[in-house]
């Protein structure tokens, strides 16, 4: 008789990348809920909105090419490049802002470009930037930590907000604001006053980085770890990360500490902790070699160090990841593995 | 204790190697076919010395080698010669080819002096390899490359011997089974090998999750072997016992890429290998069985002992599978075996494992999915790889097929273990693509063999049609010269009037003449009139256009 055939191996890992994406999503979660606790609401609302639209551009995109819906629909990959984007977004961001730059990373970054796995860019980072580049004001309303909840601000308030950019009787967007540490000591060394006396001046700044911020980094950083003992990313790119950027800031800190950063404050500050766990780590546009991933994350650390200290923005991981996502293919090519009885060169 | 080294990569699949060690091995049932292919080695096939018909016994030979590189074959039991024609045979390819078919008889009579045992101590090294290759011993750990060849020691090249009873892939219980039962003699096949190859030194390897043979094979290698013979635990990482990844946990020592161990002085046996030689050397019984695991979707998986070119429906039926629910059947293990296309194929000498699956119970493992995801580079692959290489770039270029870049990536120092594609979360078959994209290089190598050689013939017959005409024009050129001596245009003139007036004296003598317009009725030689004058205007019309 004759039998079904397949080729080998029979048997699979049951490894999927669903269960990869769902895991990033796990291991984010407590950031999420440390970030709600220190900014309030915004958040969740932002990750709603971002969600529903790259849901909503994926299926566009995927009739458009006439690809299966579901596999790629349920694959995860587009909820986690909504969640990231939403991330990095301002908590009282309005939601055509959030709705823009998710659906330029899904259809201009990830689709045109010839969706999962062929997309150059950092989806993410691409609309995220974009989104800086064009919005700078409405990219820059952040919000000191626990204002929200100290001035009883719901989430009805954070909706109307959001939605229709109206506040609650006294309060105004700019009263609410207040820059964020990274742009503070930015602006404050620009007029020449010390880090240390920016520090003192001001109460937003934690034991490392910025009060609340830094919190949300520690979780950040617990989330990467158990991603890395999951296997779901490997450690060589977070370390290279973190490690490169740490030690240029140490270099400049200890050189004159009156007006380069702590590299504490620099590794627990912005997007640092989040970039290098999370968004750098983004498989499909990052180097794959071991080698390649420490070059490539030495890369964003420096590059993001030198935009920080030097560039026009107060933090420079989205700029730094797309930059690196660019060299990737050409730091593989130089970095692969010595092949088994291959002389060692 | 040995300092073991580690290989990169591996993966650790869910072992299932209790179901089929739990009851002892049981004897095959004897079939009423037996079928042996005649190519079950790596080299040519064996050539048939029986006829249809022949009464042959067990123990007789049935085939003999077909050159050095390749290995007899003898009856696994005794019955009558039914055919020598194609049969279904277990390969991938799943195409027929040419196999002894024997109608066993029941007796199971062997010829005189098998199984009676002789004295191996006399023989010299080289009387071992004659006794080793005319028993037609092949590897048994799934190679089948004639084992007499890889016991030979030119220049005293080899230094160690590795006995390989590792057994890394799922599934797989044979070698467990065998060093279970029999680990004296496979200590005393291990010392023919060492006696064969003129060394001391040999490291059994096995893998640390049979405790049990462990203790076994150690005392067997207390009461009959030698101190230089050291038993090693290697740990239970898949695939530590593929002979590049053995071999480089024992020693730390790479195989050079397109080399064979014995470039770096190492040769590697399997354990069934080992036993079958005591048995073959020992006892003067070529190699006509084996243990073989039968497991899956059966009521009772076990290993058997079965007689070399037993059908594989027979013992699926022994094991209490149920035929008509077969889904697939997979001869070897789930990572590196392949999926029969029928389950009447024989087993062969280098067979260790019939995996049975069914409808009922699909798969006893997860099995990838049938919808393959884009890559997404996460690397997962690159790290399970045991030999180093990048499978996501191989799939790239497989998969685009830019053959030359491929092997810019190595393409051929992959070991086809599966170790990828086992991790690979878009579950992308990338072991098939490595296949396909060999496949392809060989063929286009071979067509530009093909090709070289028809360009060398046609620029060879271009050279021949030009000399030829270079020669033509010669000739002409001479009888040109000599005819121009004597001839003016004079003579010419002349030439062409004699001939003319030839012709007309020809037309005038000649009494022939066309008979069909003799005797024409008036119609129709208005017809003809009319066509004559429609051609002559015709041939006017035409005539000044070709002046142009």
């Amino acid at each position: 008789m004759l039998l079904k055939t397949s080729t080998s191996p029979h048997v699979h890992g049951d490894t999927t990348v669903r269960k990869m994406m769902v895991r990033v999503l796990l291991a984010l979660l407590p950031a999420m809920v440390a970030y709600c606790w220190y900014f309030g609401w915004g958040l969740l609302i932002n990750i709603t909105i971002a969600v529903a639209t790259a849901l909503g551009c994926e299926y566009l995109m995927l009739k458009l090419r006439q690809r299966p819906v579901n596999p790629f629909l349920s694959d995860g990959s587009v909820v986690v490049t909504a969640v990231l984007l939403a991330f990095c977004l301002p908590p009282l961001a309005p939601w055509w802002l959030i709705i823009l730059g998710t659906g330029f990373a899904v259809v201009i970054a990830k689709h045109l470009y010839g969706g999962l796995g062929y997309n150059p860019f950092n989806p993410a980072m691409a609309g995220y930037v974009v989104l800086l580049i064009s919005f700078p004001k409405e990219m820059t309303v952040w919000l000191p930590p626990f204002i929200l909840s100290e001035l009883n601000f719901s989430l009805i308030d954070t909706l109307n907000a959001v939605f229709i950019g109206v506040y609650p009787a006294g309060f105004t967007l700019d009263a609410l604001t207040a820059a964020t540490p990274l742009d503070l000591v930015k602006t404050q060394l620009s007029i020449d006053v010390t880090i240390a006396e920016t520090r003192n001046a001001y109460a937003i700044f934690g034991d490392f980085g910025g009060l609340g911020w830094e919190w949300i980094g520690n979780w950040v950083f617990l989330g990467g770890v158990w991603l890395i003992y999951k296997k779901v990313i490997s450690w060589h790119i977070p370390v290279a990360v973190l490690a490169s950027l740490f030690t240029i800031a140490l270099v400049f800190y200890l050189k004159d500490a009156d007006h380069y950063a702590s590299p504490m404050f620099h590794v627990f500050s912005g997007a640092a902790m989040l970039g290098a766990f999370f968004i750098a780590t983004d498989p499909v546009s990052a180097a794959t070699t071991p080698m390649g991933r420490i070059v490539y994350g030495i890369g964003i650390g420096i590059l993001t160090y030198v935009i920080r200290v030097w560039g026009g923005y107060p933090d420079g991981i989205g700029f730094a990841v797309l930059l690196m996502n660019l060299a990737a293919p050409t730091i593989d090519y130089y970095t692969q593995p010595r092949v088994y009885g291959h002389k060692r060169s | 204790m040995r300092r073991l080294y580690n290989f990169p990569g591996g993966v650790r699949p869910k072992e299932h190697k209790r179901e089929s060690t739990a009851a002892p091995v049981a004897r095959a049932q004897l079939p009423d076919k037996i079928i042996l292919p005649l190519h079950q080695h790596i080299g040519v096939p064996a050539k048939p010395v029986v006829n249809a018909g022949d009464r042959v016994l067990k123990g007789q030979l049935v085939a003999e080698a077909g050159n050095n590189i390749s290995a007899p074959i003898h009856a696994s039991t005794s019955g009558t010669v039914l055919a020598i024609e194609d049969h279904a045979i277990p390969h991938a390819s799943g195409l027929p080819a040419p196999c002894i078919i024997i109608h066993t008889d029941g007796k199971d009579e062997a010829i005189i002096g098998y199984g009676k045992p002789r004295d191996a101590g006399i023989l010299t090294p080289e009387q071992l390899r004659h006794a080793i290759k005319q028993a037609g011993i092949v590897g048994l750990g799934g190679a089948g490359f004639p084992t007499y060849l890889k016991l030979a020691n030119e220049g005293k090249k080899v230094g160690t011997l590795i006995l390989n009873g590792v057994e890394c892939e799922p599934y797989i219980t044979c070698d467990q089974m065998l060093m279970r039962d029999h680990p004296i003699d496979i200590i005393m096949g291990l010392m023919i090998m060492q006696r064969a190859l003129g060394i001391n030194r040999a490291i059994v390897a096995i893998e640390n999750n049979k405790p049990k043979e462990l203790e076994l094979m150690q005392e067997a290698i207390y009461e009959v072997g030698t101190p230089d013979i050291e038993l090693v635990q290697v740990p239970t990482v898949y695939p530590a016992g593929g002979e590049k990844q053995l071999i480089q946990i024992l020693t730390g020592k790479e195989v050079p890429s397109q080399g064979l161990p014995m470039d770096i002085g190492i040769v590697c046996h399997n354990v069934g290998t080992a036993y079958a030689i005591t048995r073959a050397i020992e006892h003067n019984e070529p190699l006509i069985s084996r243990y073989i695991t039968v497991a899956g979707s059966v009521a009772k998986a076990q290993v058997l002992h079965v007689l070399v070119g037993t059908p594989v429906s027979h013992l699926i039926e022994q094991c209490g599978g149920n035929r008509k629910t077969l889904s697939r059947v997979i001869m070897g293990g789930p990572m590196m075996g392949f999926a029969l296309l029928d389950d009447e194929v024989p087993v062969v000498k280098t067979t260790n494992c019939i995996l049975v699956n069914s409808v009922v119970s699909d798969v006893p493992l997860p099995s990838r999915g049938d919808f393959a995801l884009p890559c997404i580079r996460c690397g997962a692959c690159a790290e399970a790889c045991p030999a180093g290489l990048l499978p996501q770039q191989l799939y790239w270029y497989a998969h685009a097929k830019d053959f030359d870049k491929v092997q810019d990536y190595n393409l051929f120092d992959c070991i086809e273990c599966g170790c990828c594609d086992f991790v690979c979360p878009s579950q992308i078959p990338l072991v098939q693509y490595y296949r396909y994209a060999k496949s392809a290089i060989w063929q286009q190598e071979k067509e530009k063999v093909v090709a070289d050689i028809s360009r060398q013939r046609h620029e060879f017959h271009k050279f021949r049609q030009e000399r030829e005409k270079h020669e033509r024009e010669l000739r002409h050129k001479q009888k040109r010269q000599v005819v121009e001596g004597q001839s003016t245009q004079d003579d010419k003139k002349s030439a062409i009037q004699a001939a003319m007036e030839r012709v007309r004296k020809k037309h005038e003598h000649s009494e022939v003449s066309p008979k069909n317009i003799d005797n024409l009725t008036e119609q129709q030689q208005k017809l003809i009139e009319e066509v004559e004058a429609r051609r002559k205007k015709k041939l006017e019309e035409i005539k000044p256009e070709n002046n142009q």
